[in-house]
Formats: C-alpha cells, structure tokens, sequence
C-alpha cells in the first residue's frame, strides 16, 4: 500500500518535472513561409528495446527542421508507412507524397540509461531511381547506396536526447543544405516583468528556447548582452549602480567583470571575432564615440571623433572595421570606419534612418533596422552599397541577431502592445513569431556556434 | 513587523468597518458629523478647559515666492517632442524653480534623467535620451546652477513611464526627470 502510494507519488513529481521541461518560456508560431518550405518526413526512430520507448527525439529534430524556414516535415498521419532503415522504404509511396528526404532509424539499448541511436538520411527520389539496381564498383557487382545520404550510429545517455535531437538536425540541415546547421547554438535576451521586485532578467536559453536560465536579475535596466565567440562569455550593459556600465560574465561560472565606469554613456560592447577586444560607446570624452577596449588590459582606444551621435559598433568578420550607426549625415544611417586608417564610409542611403547594424557572418550582407515612412523594419543590403530590401512586415522591429550560419535573423518586435522575440529568415520567406507567457522579452542575441 | 504591519491593517480597517456599518443605518452621515465634531473640539481645548484661537499671519512676499517654488519643484518632469531634445518654453517657469532652489542650495545635488519612447534602437535611444537630459543640466548651469550640482544619465527607451504603444504614451515617455 504504501508502496504504491510512494510510487504513484513519484510518477507525479516526473510528470510534473516533465511538463517543465516541456514547457518553454518561448512558443513559436510561424506566421509565414510553411509552403515556400521542402517538404520531408521525420519518421519516429523504432525502438528496439522492452518496456517504455524513450521519447522526445525526432519531435525535436521535426521542430529544429520545421523552425529553421527551409523544411516542412510531414505530419505523422500522413506516412504511408513507418520505417526504420532504407531497406523498408517504398520510395513510390514517399514519392509520390512530393517527400524529398527521409530521416529514419532506430533507438537501441546498450546499458543502463544508455541508447544507441542509429540513423539514416535518405533521398527519396534517387532512392526512387537506383535503390536495389547493382552497380559495378572495383570490378565486383554491389547494390547502390548513393540513395542514402548520410547514416551514423552513437551511444547517448537518457539526458542527452535533446542534444543530440539537434546533433540530428545539424547533419541533416548541413546534408541537404550545404550549409552548416546553427540547432546547436543558445540566445541570450532580456525580460522585463514590472510585476517582480526585480523586473529585469538576462536570460540564456537554448535557441528553441528550452533549457532557459537566468544570469542576472536587477531591479534597473539591462542591455545589450552580446557574445564572445567561444560562447562562454557575455558582455552586457547593467544599470545596477543607477547608472550604465558595462560587465562581462561567464554563462558557466557565475564570474563577473565590471569592464567600465565612465562618466555618461557605457553601452553597445560587442567581442570582436577574436575575443580580445571589446567595441563599445562611451560619452565620457562629450559625445556618443565608438571606442575599442583591449578586454586583457581596459586599454581604450577611441575610434570615431564626431560631434554627431555615433552608436550601435559591430564587428566586420574579419575584425577590421566596425559598422555603426552615426546621425552625422542629419539622420542616423550605417557607416563603415575602417579600424587601421580611420577611413569613414556611408553604408546606407534608402529610407529615412537605418540603424542597428551587423554583418552576416560571411561579411558580405549587412542586417539592419530600417525606417521608412515612420515604420521600423528589419531590412538587408549587400555590403558595401548594395539593393536593400526590406525583410519584415512586424511593427517596431529592431535589435537583429544573426544565426551563426547567416540563414535566420532573431529580433524583437511589438505584438499586442507587448515586446516579443521574431525570426525572419535571411531571404525573408519564412516568418514566425515566439510568444511568451509573461512580460516582455527583447535584445536577443544569438550564439555562435557551440560544440 | 509582521505584527506591527497586522496592527496597522486593523486601524485601517476597523473605522472603514464602523464607517460600512454606518452607513447601512438612517442618519449616519449625521453620526459621522457629530464624531468630527468633537475630534475638533478636543483638538482645540486646553487642558485647564479654556480655548485658544489665533489669526492667520500675512506671509511676506519672500515666503509667497518660496511656497510658490517649492510647488513648482513638486513638477520634475520635462516633456520633448519626437527626435528632439530641445526645452519647450513651457517648463521655463518649473526649471527656473528648480534653478533658484539649487542655488540656494549649493550642497544639494540633482541627477537628470533622460528617457524616450520605444521608436527606434535601445541603443540609439541611449544616445538620444543622453541629449535631453543634458539639455535640461545645461538650461539649469544657464540660470547659475553650479555644474559639480548637476550629473545627467540616459535610460533610453529602457524606463517607460507609460508602458503602452501609441502616441499619448510616447509624449509621455519622452521626458527629463529632476531626481533629487
């Protein structure tokens, strides 16, 4: 009897430590760009073992897929059939469906809480064409296997399944893209709550927005975190002392640097790509400058010299120059300041400000916040003076972070009267929304890639 | 603590009680009246039983001005237009008050706030809030405040007075606040 109480206990505290988990502090809802999508099948792994099927992998490797703008995976109901190798595939029926590739594998035990997982990637229409033909290779006769495009196997632990859900996503997304996955990367962002004591949380999450964290919770404001490029660190701005500083904090040990106390303005720091410097905007010398701080040695170096604002530095890929927002011009538009001869560049002309800069990761797109006719807008333009074009249709858009791998841009929009998180993806087709339940959530930043 | 702020309550609560009852009867405002009555009464008796009354003094003009200073400080916001950080002539009347007080008053210190609304980047409107409350210090250094009394910080976009999306809120979030 009291056995079974214990028991029945125990399976309520896991449902309830489950739902948790489960539930993220960030939803998403894609609003755009679902049927621009491929569309594939994510078909649940076959479970090998006895008892209870571990579960929980392949719905995360369908949501990474589905948010990532350039996947639709069938729902389940619609799978003509369930297989678990690409010897049991009927490339016809999938065919036939328009599916263009296939995940499928198994889930094996191999000792206590530890699985092997097993998975193929197959291509559906060369599976279509060449599955079962043989082949000549070094003289001998061999079935072709050109269908099947990528196939591994590893040994995981029972908590590792979300992590290596997105390992999953990474090769696939990489296997059909050309382009390297970013499902294993986290944001960093800011919540604002005025019904808490402390209304201002710096928040890290895994970038589904599992996994969430709390680094930093402050009665005044906080601004601006943004990454070191090993993605251990964060550098924000805290207004904890009534007034701006900028620190840098370790996501894993809780160590904290306060890097600045100058008179005035301390904000925008940005790591440069090889960690060691650290961009930022202070006033203390009488007006917004972009200066450079060696992060070893609080050296300072000033940059800009302009009576003008000049705001909102970032970092070109190859750690050169910085782009940044300068109202030298009569309104604020992007410029490029080139870091060794100083030489100042205007980036953009179109609409009637352009802010909040920052480079693609392979230099050769500039994201930005555009306004026209009032309207604030992520937009895109190729750098240096390329086309613009104007990426979200949202109100109030600004802050925009870029995936590691340049495909989606994270920002923070206005719906219903209430500061939310965005994605748009670089080419503008795919849409989505990520709602919270409470409070307001803005200035993300998304990770580089994490091992 | 806990106690004292359960005692607390209960002074509040108990005449609102009395004052619900009341008010459920015929005649309670006449019972209400006869209480303060004799609050009153009490107030202005002496102990030896003999009742002291007094005439209001004529205040002179310095003391008229100072009052009429002191309830312009109790003002300590400045409102801007859009994407602009100049002082309308409207506050010319509230930060000559605030001037006047800090002149008298060279040992007390004032921080200047500056604030926008939710248009535009956080951090282009750190820059921007930076500009109005320095606006605002250098109107004050203007009337003869000491710039060591004056120190200004910008919360951008980051401090909303009203936290709201349309244009009554925006005038509101764009201000300069006095905190003393």
């Amino acid at each position: 009897m009291t056995k079974l109480k214990v028991f029945f206990i125990t399976v309520c505290a896991l449902m309830v430590g489950l739902t948790g988990v489960a539930q993220a502090k960030l939803e998403i809802v894609i609003t755009e760009g679902i049927n621009t999508a491929r569309p594939i099948a994510v078909v649940p792994f076959a479970w090998k073992g006895s008892g209870p099927k571990p579960d929980g992998l392949t719905e995360v490797v369908a949501a990474d897929l589905m948010r990532s703008g350039k996947f639709n995976p069938i729902p389940l109901t619609a799978m003509p059939q369930r297989p678990s190798s690409s010897a049991e595939v009927d490339y016809t029926e999938w065919a036939s469906l328009g599916v263009e590739a296939l995940l499928v594998g198994t889930i094996e035990p191999y000792g206590i809480d530890r699985y092997t997982i097993s998975f193929e990637i197959i291509d559906v229409l060369r599976g279509q064409i060449t599955s079962g033909t043989q082949v000549l290779q070094n003289g001998q006769l061999v079935t072709s296997e050109d269908h099947i495009l990528d196939a591994r196997s590893s040994v995981i632990s029972g908590d590792q399944f979300r992590q290596y859900s997105h390992r999953i996503s990474d090769v696939f997304y990489e296997t059909l893209t050309g382009q390297r996955g970013a499902f294993m990367t986290r944001i960093a962002y800011v919540t604002v709550n005025h019904d808490l004591d402390k209304p201002y949380e710096l928040v890290v999450a895994d970038y589904d927005g599992f996994n969430e964290r709390v680094l930093l919770r402050s009665p005044e404001p906080l601004m601006s975190p943004s990454w070191s490029p090993d993605g251990n660190k964060l550098a924000y701005v805290s207004f904890e002392n009534k007034k701006p500083q900028i620190f840098i904090q370790d996501i894993y040990t809780r160590a904290r640097e306060q890097m600045t106390d100058f008179p005035g303005i301390n904000s925008s720091p940005v790591f440069s790509p090889d960690g060691q410097n650290l961009a930022m905007v202070l006033s203390k010398d009488g007006n917004p400058e972009l200066y450079v701080m060696n992060v070893a040695t609080k050296r300072l170096r000033r940059v800009t010299n302009h009576h003008a604002i000049d705001t909102e530095p970032s970092w070109s890929p190859d750690g050169n120059s910085l782009i940044f927002t300068s109202e030298r011009g009569g309104r604020p538009q992007l410029y490029s300041v080139n870091l060794s001869a100083g030489q100042v560049r205007r980036l953009t002309f179109e609409g009637e400000q352009n802010l909040g800069g920052t480079f693609s990761p392979d230099g050769k797109q500039v994201i930005m916040v555009n306004r026209t006719q009032g309207n604030y807008h992520i937009a895109r333009q190729d750098y240096p003076n390329g086309a613009m074009q104007i990426l979200t249709q949202t109100a109030l858009d600004e802050s925009p972070s870029l995936a590691p791998n340049g495909s989606m841009v994270i920002y923070s929009t206005t719906h219903n009267n209430q500061q939310v998180l965005a994605l748009v993806s670089v080419d503008g087709r795919f849409k989505a929304r990520l709602p919270t339940r409470e409070g307001e959530v803005k200035s993300p930043s998304w990770s580089p890639f994490l091992r | 603590m806990n106690a004292n702020k359960a005692l607390k309550s209960l002074f509040i609560a108990v005449p609102m009680l009395t004052l619900a009852a009341c008010s459920s009867n015929q005649g309670a405002e006449e019972a209400v009246d006869q209480q303060t009555n004799q609050q009153q009464e009490q107030l202005q008796q002496e102990e030896s039983g003999v009742d002291i009354g007094a005439v209001e003094r004529q205040k002179t003009p310095e003391e008229i001005r100072a009052e009429k200073v002191a309830e312009l400080r109790q003002e300590n916001m400045i409102f801007f237009a859009f994407d602009d950080s100049r002082i309308s002539s409207e506050y010319a009347q509230v930060l000559a008050a605030h001037a006047d007080f800090l002149v008298q008053n060279p040992g007390v210190t004032v921080t200047i706030e500056g604030h926008c609304d939710e248009r535009g980047t956080p951090e282009y409107n750190i820059a921007l809030g930076e500009r109005r409350a320095k606006a605002v210090a250098q109107y004050l250094q203007n009337l003869g405040v000491s710039s060591s009394q004056v120190t200004t910080v910008s919360y951008g976009e980051e401090k909303p007075l009203i936290n709201a999306s349309n244009s009554d809120a925006y005038a509101k979030n764009r201000r300069g606040v006095l905190v003393y």
